[in-house]
């Protein structure tokens, strides 16, 4: 027995899942973390079997950009265009990626990670 | 009655940082050991997917086919509280991605340019990339056991790195070791930070 191919492993038509198109409704950081909406879940039944599946992904622990792709198998070109339109559709909250501006903000930043690393 | 029974246990809190940094090098230097030395999870990996919409991409010649090409790169993560998430990506081994690490660099923290000595110039294409690039990088000699031994002035001789650059001896396979790159990559971009505010060099 062969395993049914899955047509999103087939990466010569990468952008069918998301209807062509290539660019998101808005940039995210591959790094920036998303969490479900209460009620995104059972909302997201109704938009797609891949939207579902981030939905749930997120809904017991954030989850970066990178980790939705990954864990979907999704290119993360794709993963991005969903996630952005699941954002606009207030079914995934998106958290901020690393502060780029201000010396005390990223000052604080480095000082935590810092820290979270020698508790290793 | 459970009045919190509407909420979720350990609500997330109202804003989750993501903070990164890069582990880059060449291919087969060690980027996913050494990810997966510090990571809470297996390393993963994310495909993107160049396609023909990438022509500007002046390396896009170099693409063996026309059509889509695919760029694999492996991460790992570190919960380091609840509102803190600290990212380790390794860049795709071959350097012809460029445009792959520009997005990865975007906003890092700073970066690990890991090198093995048995090819030490593979090392070269990653160095010049980050010479280039606006983000506090250091140099990693991964040790492998059967490695020749080098001093560490040796390799940084060898490699021309600027003295600026911090170098360090590490096993990719160990965490104490890999702690001790990702504590010197965080240190380095303290210290270049406060750096550039005493100069009053705008940071962008």
């Amino acid at each position: 027995m062969t395993e049914p191919h899955d047509p999103r492993g087939n990466l010569v038509r990468p952008y069918a899942v998301t209807r062509g198109r290539t660019e998101p409704i808005r940039d995210i950081p591959i790094e920036a973390v998303l969490v479900a909406t209460p009620a995104a879940v059972q909302e997201a039944r109704f938009a797609g079997h891949d939207k579902y599946r981030i939905a749930v992904l997120c809904e017991p622990k954030a989850q970066s950009l990178a980790e939705l792709a990954a864990l979907t198998r999704l290119p993360l070109g794709v993963a991005r265009v969903l996630v952005a339109d699941m954002v606009a559709d207030s079914l995934l909250t998106l958290h901020s990626a690393a502060p780029r501006k201000g010396f005390t903000e990223r000052m604080d930043l480095l000082g935590r990670v810092l820290s979270g690393l020698r508790k290793l | 009655m459970d009045y919190a029974s509407s909420e979720r246990a350990g609500a997330p809190p109202s804003e989750i940082i993501s903070a990164k940094i890069v582990i880059a090098g060449g291919f087969g230097v060690g980027k996913t050991t050494m990810v997966g030395a510090v990571s809470e999870i297996e390393p993963l990996t994310t495909e993107a997917v160049m396609t023909s919409a990438g022509a500007g991409i002046d390396d896009a010649s170099k693409v063996p086919e026309k059509g889509t090409t695919t760029v694999a790169m492996d991460f790992g993560r570190i919960t380091m509280a609840e509102d803190l998430i600290l990212y380790l990506f390794g860049t795709p081994g071959q350097t012809r991605f460029w445009f792959m690490w520009d997005e990865l660099i975007r906003g890092a923290v700073g970066a690990a340019v890991l090198v093995d000595t048995r090819r030490l110039t593979d090392a070269f294409a990653p160095l010049d990339y980050f010479e280039n690039r606006h983000l506090p990088y250091l140099v990693a000699v991964n040790c492998f056991d059967e490695a020749p031994r080098y001093e560490p002035e040796e390799v940084r001789e060898a490699l021309a790195i600027p003295a600026r650059v911090p170098l360090i001896m590490c096993d990719a396979r160990h965490r104490e070791s890999v702690k001790a790159v990702l504590i010197g990559v965080v240190e380095h971009a303290m210290a270049t930070l406060v750096a550039e505010h005493e100069q009053g060099v705008g940071v962008g």
